[in-house]
């Protein structure tokens, strides 16, 4: 089941809503200086919400961490995160676009939406994540990115603080790896070598 | 890799590039430079809601059968609106804006985009309060005619009411918003004369061209919708219909800092995202 060996990863997305603030704050302060794949998150957000997410993790974080913008080119060292209710998607042409358009599973930001049109543009090179949730967004995307030979990998849910989300998708059988919260960035670290 | 999923892949864009050719050729409906990861997704649900196997067999249809062709303009027309979306804009708005348009005898005002309509009711409202209204033409205009029909009409669910009266306060507004409706079974009438200045119309922004000189423009959550190449021929025709010292105002996520008539313009209230033309080009 464990993917090998592979590759050229050129992009990471993350997933994540209940809990999903102190999840990220750990993943992004403790990967390594070296560190050089985009990163794409969707963490479901209060409506209202203005920015702060991305001024906070920036704080934690030696990549640059800032809320996505439409029509912005995904560039290396690069942390994006979806602003409150928007939904975020990735072209073709490895830029990330904005859409208001309906809920989908009472998300948005959504969870599926990030990760499937990621998936159709990096194909086997992106990894995906799902951490911790109280909903079942982002399995679908999961096993898209399976689909399409991406890596995916779900937050132990015994680590997790709200564990819905990861067994979720756990539960799709499209789960390559499953890790502890403090397992994630040591494991993207070894995948992120030229 | 799985070469298969990703054959399929290419083969579903192709079509997709195919199907918007189809409905710009035989109907006019121009969605070619649309960011594509959007449409692609409406086009790929409706195809599946139908239980269609490929994109040319819904292309078959759009082409074919009467009517069909509302449904596609449904999906890839976004219509979520509210009344007073994003408070914020209306207050900068107020404070910002509105002291400078008084200074016109008379003012005309662009909607682009204006889909259901809340947003134009919302702005009339506002207008009224600060007694601009009556000297004012609003042309609210959007290119689905089926989202025209429901704005003319000026009637909401009343389940909407609750968060529009928040909105409202929110905006600034300096009356009950209950003034402004009357309730009937599930519905909300707005007050018919907020319609009086207003008319309603098709326009394309995509393939119509300029057709009045404004004082302020408003499009908002529409750019972000096209790809660079479009954006840049829309805010062009902005620029061409605002008279010098004229205002755009923009969605939320929209900018202009990246389009080539930035330079034209200087910012009013960066977070707003509200743009003046300058007097001097």
């Amino acid at each position: 089941m464990k993917a090998k060996g592979f590759k050229n990863y050129q992009a990471v997305v993350i997933g994540t809503s209940a809990g999903g603030l102190k999840a990220l704050k750990v993943i992004l302060e403790n990967l390594p200086d070296s560190f050089y794949l985009p990163i794409i998150i969707v963490q479901h957000l209060n409506p209202q919400s203005d920015g702060f997410l991305a001024q906070y993790l920036n704080q934690h974080s030696s990549l640059n961490v800032k809320e996505a913008e439409s029509g912005e080119p995904i560039v290396q060292k690069h942390v994006y995160i979806a602003p409150a209710n928007y939904h975020l998607l990735v072209e073709k042409n490895r830029s990330l676009s904005l859409t208001v358009s309906e809920k989908v599973n009472y998300a948005r930001p959504s969870i599926d939406l990030l990760f499937e049109s990621a998936a159709e543009v990096f194909l086997n090179a992106l990894i995906g994540i799902l951490l911790t949730g109280a909903n079942d967004d982002g399995s679908r995307g999961i096993a898209k990115i399976k689909h399409f030979g991406g890596l995916t990998i779900a937050q132990n849910p015994e680590s997790a603080e709200v564990n819905m989300m990861p067994v979720s998708a756990i539960k799709t059988g499209k789960v390559d790896i499953v890790l502890h919260l403090e397992e994630i960035p040591a494991m993207l670290a070894s995948l992120c070598k030229s | 890799m799985n070469d298969q999923a990703s054959h399929l892949l290419q083969l579903q864009d192709l079509e997709i590039d195919l199907f918007l050719e189809a409905i710009f050729r035989h109907y006019g409906y121009d969605f070619r430079n649309y960011n594509r990861a959007h449409v692609k997704r409406r086009i790929i649900h409706r195809q599946q809601t139908l239980g269609l196997s490929s994109v040319s067999e819904l292309q078959h249809r759009v082409l074919h059968e009467k009517d069909f062709i509302e449904h596609i303009l449904r999906d890839l027309s976004i219509n979520v609106t509210e009344m007073y979306r994003d408070p914020a804009f209306y207050l900068a708005m107020r404070k910002e804006v509105f002291p400078l348009l008084r200074t016109w005898p008379y003012i005309k005002i662009w909607h682009a985009g204006c889909s259901t309509g809340e947003e134009v009711y919302s702005f009339a409202i506002m207008l009224k309060e600060e007694g601009l209204y009556d000297r004012c033409q609003i042309y609210a205009t959007d290119f689905n005619p089926l989202v025209i029909e429901t704005a003319k009409k000026g009637i909401y669910p009343i389940s909407h009411i609750k968060d529009y009266t928040y909105n409202y306060q929110q905006a600034g507004g300096l009356q009950s918003f209950s003034d402004y409706y009357i309730a009937k079974y599930s519905s909300a009438l707005l007050d018919q004369s907020l319609k009086q200045n207003i008319v309603f119309a098709e326009h394309n922004l995509v393939t119509d061209s300029i057709f009045a000189e404004v004082q302020l423009i408003l499009c908002r959550n529409v750019l972000i919708y096209f790809n660079k190449e479009l954006q840049n021929k829309v805010v062009q025709i902005f620029k061409d219909s605002l008279v010098k010292g004229g205002f755009l105002g923009l969605g939320s996520k929209e900018n202009l800092m990246f389009t080539d008539v930035y330079e034209a313009f200087e910012v009013v209230d960066p977070k707003e995202k509200i743009y003046k033309k300058k007097h001097q080009l």
